[in-house]
């Protein structure tokens, strides 16, 4: 396993839709989800995260180390039984040699090794042992949440065909039947993420796997288009890298230095230049340092 | 305030302090627990010489709610099918979350702050350098330089919790004006025995304090 890495981080995603559903709400009937009190719109952090694992799975399709455990079906990966023959050829490494007791270390180990959303998120492991069945991932996110009051709209479309015979007979040969889609004409969306250098060192998240992860926050919407998504595209990852493990500064203080504005005549936003993006470089605690990764 | 106690400002858009008795369509306490304090200093500072006790809880916004429903993974990984692919050196381990799925709702507190007040206490572990000045001394510094192990949560990870020390010579924010009775609440676990077993207090809005009663006292329900 390569070196785990040694810094802390903290990142502010931006990203934003346009006439498309960011991620619909199953309460609401398939809505955008948006927070009732405000009118802000919401994408839950486990959206966000299953559209890293599609990236990492489309961009290293081959690869045995990166496996992927929480698939989605429409993906389907032919490579899952290569990566245990692969570990064939190397029959249990040092740590396979230790004799009993330490099974589920080893098998916990294992699985970080071999899956990239294990040693990235975490997973929960049904382990008889109480407690000590669980990885924590070292990343850990936010939900999304819109930079100005969404407003979905709702959509009535028609299909020139039925699925069944009885549908076609009652419609006298008519065939046709009407959906519902909705979208958000635009949104600007911000989500917040924290990585732990020292819950890196227990799963061995490395230095490769931190800019995979980067590539897949910069790109993850290019591989994810589909008739309900409309156009969503990252806009900004401002990464605060902290020169220690434990950080150098509160994260609450360096996000505040991404500001997101509206600009002064715009009252409803409908592209990204309504929007004007400040990062206060200047001055940055000791020891931070940003990375514009996007935007 | 006695060497070993700390005051820690703590707060987040959203939290959840799951109720166990509610877990499956979770449903948030209308308050930190006391184990949910705990895990957030823990994940500021801890070492198996110190033992975090909370001592009160101070709500510092208005209990309010937010529901959201996601899609989730139904099942866990079996120790035993990995055991077994590591062992024959092929199987398939991947799940697909389209076929194992369950759609769960979560009753959410959201925008929260809480004052923490709690103080450790020296473990068999510690050693004859172990002194709590030098424990509080590190704990401070973190909080106040905004470092920690990994970022604190309220409740679930995707709640982060940002995190200020509380320095009692400012004034300090009012808690919300309510007093009322929040019924039976999950204290901590116990790690004793061979399962965890969960304990349970009383607990007492008062004015906007939850006092939190000792570990080792009657209050406790074991």
């Amino acid at each position: 396993m390569t070196e785990a890495i040694n810094n802390r981080y903290d990142f502010a995603l931006l990203f934003d839709v346009t006439d498309g559903n960011p991620n619909g709400d199953p309460d609401a009937g398939n809505l955008p989800r948006m927070d009732p009190q405000t009118g802000h719109g919401l994408v839950t952090d486990v959206c966000l995260k299953r559209k890293v694992r599609n990236y990492v799975e489309i961009a290293k399709a081959n690869q045995a180390d990166y496996e992927i455990y929480v698939k989605e079906k429409a993906i389907l990966t032919k490579q899952q039984e290569k990566a245990y023959s692969a570990l064939k050829l190397d029959p249990k490494g040092a740590e396979g040699k230790r004799k009993g007791g330490d099974d589920v270390g080893q098998a916990r180990q294992w699985m970080c090794k071999n899956f990239y959303d294990i040693r990235t998120f975490g997973a929960v492991m049904s382990l008889k042992e109480a407690n000590c069945g669980q990885v924590r991932g070292p990343v850990q996110m936010t939900f999304a949440r819109s930079m100005n009051p969404i407003t979905p709209a709702e959509h009535s479309i028609t299909r020139m065909a039925v699925a069944t015979e009885a549908e076609a007979e009652k419609q006298s040969g008519d065939n046709r039947t009407m959906g519902r889609k909705f979208t958000v004409p635009y949104g600007l969306y911000r989500a917040h993420g924290f990585i732990s250098a020292h819950l890196a060192a227990q799963t061995g998240f490395s230095e490769a796997d931190l800019a995979l992860l980067w590539q897949a926050l910069a790109n993850m919407f290019e591989h994810d288009h589909s008739a309900a998504r409309g156009q969503m595209t990252t806009r900004g990852l401002y990464v605060f890298q902290h020169d220690s493990a434990l950080g150098n500064a509160p994260s609450h203080r360096l996000f505040e230095r991404v500001s997101v504005a509206l600009n002064a005549s715009i009252d409803t936003p409908r592209s990204f230049g309504d929007y004007t993006i400040t990062v206060d470089e200047a001055s940055l605690p000791e020891g931070v340092r940003l990375l514009r990764l996007a935007g | 305030m006695s060497a070993n106690s700390v005051c820690l400002q703590v707060w987040g858009d959203y939290a959840c302090f799951t109720r166990p008795e509610m877990k499956v369509e979770r449903v948030s306490y209308d308050v930190m627990t006391p184990s949910a304090a705990r895990g957030v200093l823990e994940a500021i500072f801890w070492k198996p010489q110190i033992l975090w006790r909370i001592t009160q809880i101070d709500v510092l916004k208005p209990i309010r709610w937010a529901s959201v429903r996601r899609n989730e993974v139904a099942n866990v990984i079996s120790a035993d099918n990995v055991k077994t692919a590591m062992k024959r050196g092929q199987g398939t381990l991947g799940l697909y979350v389209e076929e194992d799925r369950q759609q769960r709702a979560a009753l959410l507190l959201r925008e929260v702050a809480y004052r923490i007040h709690a103080r450790f206490e020296l473990t068999a572990h510690a050693g004859p350098d172990d002194t709590p000045a030098k424990y509080a001394a590190i704990f401070r510094r973190r909080a106040e330089k905004g470092q920690c192990f990994n970022q604190p949560y309220l409740g679930c990870r995707e709640f982060s919790a940002a995190f200020a020390w509380a320095d009692t010579a400012e004034p300090e924010p009012v808690p919300i004006p309510e007093t009322r009775d929040l019924g039976w609440m999950l204290y901590d676990l116990e790690y004793g025995g061979t399962e965890p077993t969960p304990c349970f207090f009383r607990a007492q809005l008062d004015n906007g304090t939850l006092r939190i009663p000792a570990w080792d006292s009657e209050e406790i329900a074991r």
